[in-house]
Formats: C-alpha cells, sequence, structure tokens
C-alpha cells in the first residue's frame, strides 16, 4: 500500500467504516511508515480537540432570550393559523 | 491506532411524541425541542456564519420555520437532521449577504493548494492543547477553522463536532455520501495540517507560538 491510498481510506480509518481486511492492510502500511502513522495520529487529534473544546457555546441569558422569543412568535403563529408562513 | 469513537446520541425515545404534540399545536412541546437542540443549532450557525448577530438570526429562524413546516416533517428522518438542514440553509443565506462577493455554495469543488499530501509531518507533544491557556487555544481553533472554505468548514462541524452521521451529513446538506467523504477528509487533513504549526512537538520548552491573524476564508 502507498502512503496515497492510506491517506485516500484515512476518514474510513478512522470513522472504523472498513472492512477488516482493508483495516489490517492499513495498520500494516502504519507499523512502517512513519510519515503516515504521524498524519494519522495527529488527524485524530485534530477531530478530538475541536470536539472536546467549547467553540460557541450559548451563554445562558442569550439562550434565555432566544427560546422566549422563538416561543412568543410561535404562539402568534398559532393564532394566525397554520396557513401564516 | 484506535478509531474516534462517536458521540453519544441524545435520547430519541420522546421526540416524535414531541414532534406530533408540536405539530398539533401544543407549543410547550415544541419549546422542549427548542430546548434540546438550541446549542447544536447556535454552534452550527456560527462556524458557518462566522458572525454572533447572524447566528443568533439563524437560530430564531431555524426555528421558527421548522415550527411553521412541521406538518411537512415526515419523520423519515431525525427531527434534528431535519432542523440542521434548515439551519444550514438559513446560514448560508445569511453568509452568501454579508459576502456577495464570494459564491457560497456547498456543492462547489473548491480547489485549494493544500489538496496535496500533507508536508508537515512533526509529530505533536503529547497534550498539545495544554501548551497554551484556553484563551489562546480557542482562538487558535476558531481562527484555524475559519480559514477553511465554507463547504468544508460545514461538512467538519455537523459529522466531527457534532457527531452527526455521513449519511446525515450527506441528507442535511443535500450532498452525496462520496461529496461528503471527499470534503470531510479534505477538511480534517487541512486543519491538522494548519494546527500542526501550533502544536508540534519542540525542542526548546518555550516555544510557543501566537496565533496567526487575519481571515483567510475562501
Amino acid at each position: 500500500m502507498k502512503c496515497a491510498e492510506f491517506l485516500n481510506e484515512l476518514t474510513n480509518y478512522l470513522d472504523g467504516a472498513i472492512d477488516e481486511r482493508t483495516k489490517a492492510e492499513l495498520e500494516d502500511h502504519l507499523a512502517w511508515c512513519h510519515n503516515c502513522y504521524v498524519v494519522c495520529d495527529t488527524t485524530k487529534k485534530t477531530i478530538e480537540i475541536y470536539r472536546d473544546s467549547q467553540l460557541y457555546e450559548l451563554p445562558e441569558d442569550l439562550r434565555t432570550r432566544l427560546r422566549t422569543a422563538i416561543v412568543s412568535k410561535c404562539h402568534a403563529r398559532k393564532k394566525a393559523g397554520p396557513e401564516h408562513v | 491506532m484506535t478509531t474516534i469513537q462517536p458521540k453519544i446520541d441524545t435520547p430519541v425515545t420522546d421526540e416524535l411524541a414531541l414532534v406530533q404534540a408540536a405539530k398539533g399545536g401544543d407549543v410547550g412541546a415544541f419549546e422542549d425541542l427548542v430546548r434540546r437542540y438550541d446549542r447544536n443549532v447556535f454552534r452550527i450557525a456560527q462556524h458557518i456564519t462566522q458572525n454572533r448577530e447572524d447566528a443568533e438570526d439563524v437560530v430564531q429562524d431555524a426555528f421558527l420555520k421548522a415550527y411553521s413546516n412541521l406538518h411537512q416533517f415526515q419523520g423519515q428522518s431525525k427531527f434534528y437532521t431535519w432542523l440542521v438542514r434548515i439551519a444550514v440553509n438559513e446560514a448560508l443565506m445569511r453568509l452568501r449577504r454579508r459576502r456577495p462577493e464570494r459564491m457560497v455554495s456547498l456543492d462547489e469543488e473548491v480547489k485549494t493548494e493544500e489538496d496535496s499530501l500533507p508536508r508537515e509531518v512533526a509529530d505533536w507533544s503529547p497534550n498539545p492543547e495544554q501548551q497554551y491557556n484556553q484563551a489562546e487555544l480557542r482562538e487558535i481553533l476558531t481562527r484555524t477553522i475559519q480559514g477553511l472554505p465554507a463547504s468544508f468548514r460545514t461538512v467538519f462541524v455537523l459529522r466531527d463536532v457534532e457527531g452527526l452521521s455521513t449519511e446525515e451529513t450527506a441528507e442535511a446538506l443535500d450532498l452525496s455520501i462520496p461529496a461528503v467523504k471527499s470534503r470531510l477528509l479534505r477538511a480534517r487533513l487541512q486543519l491538522r495540517e494548519r494546527l500542526s504549526r501550533f502544536f508540534q512537538r519542540r525542542e526548546a520548552t518555550n516555544g510557543k507560538q501566537k496565533p496567526e491573524t487575519g481571515d483567510t476564508d475562501q
């Protein structure tokens, strides 16, 4: 397996969306190709860092304000009837 | 090497019941759906629009649009996937309005200079995120993801941040599954490449690198 082929399968590999045979081939490649090992490992870390990051959390006061506005408009639309879209 | 563990799904057992009640005019049931997903919609909207006010508007408009069109929700997909689809469209509309000089489309085949094989293959520190304080780390992560084209950013956020499956992402974005996979791979590799500048293992212990400034979005 060449590095380019490994990279093509990287997303499927990290997501566990490959069959056992392909997985074994990829892991065989990883065992001797340090560059691909590093790329794979750091790509996995990239995903985990973003997944665990708390970017763009919705502050509780803003959350309440938005929800109140949404619910109030829903009530208004309900009164106006289903045609009012 | 272990694979990425999927996020644990929010319980959906009573979700259909809430949707049915809301369809029948129960605003309280709809409010429960808002509580369940408002944080996700806000996060997605801010990642796409990169603007706080726009994200607030997207949250309101997406939920109101969902409420007004509940009768069209047939239940073949999850309510959340349906809602995300509405929210993404609202967010893209605002992004286009704010940046009319740029074509913003999820269908575009974006060619970038970083599509080639990875260039930066230095290993990272064992706990790279601990090299920076929270504010610095947030700035690095925000600026790095903002530099991705909108179509890559959106796929990455839905798949890897929000934990939607490939199929759900394809459905929410109206893309084919191969298109989602291709964008996801390129998004992941580009983010990895860019983060390597900040997280790679250094000989010197004090070798922090300041986050770059400047919006490189395309």
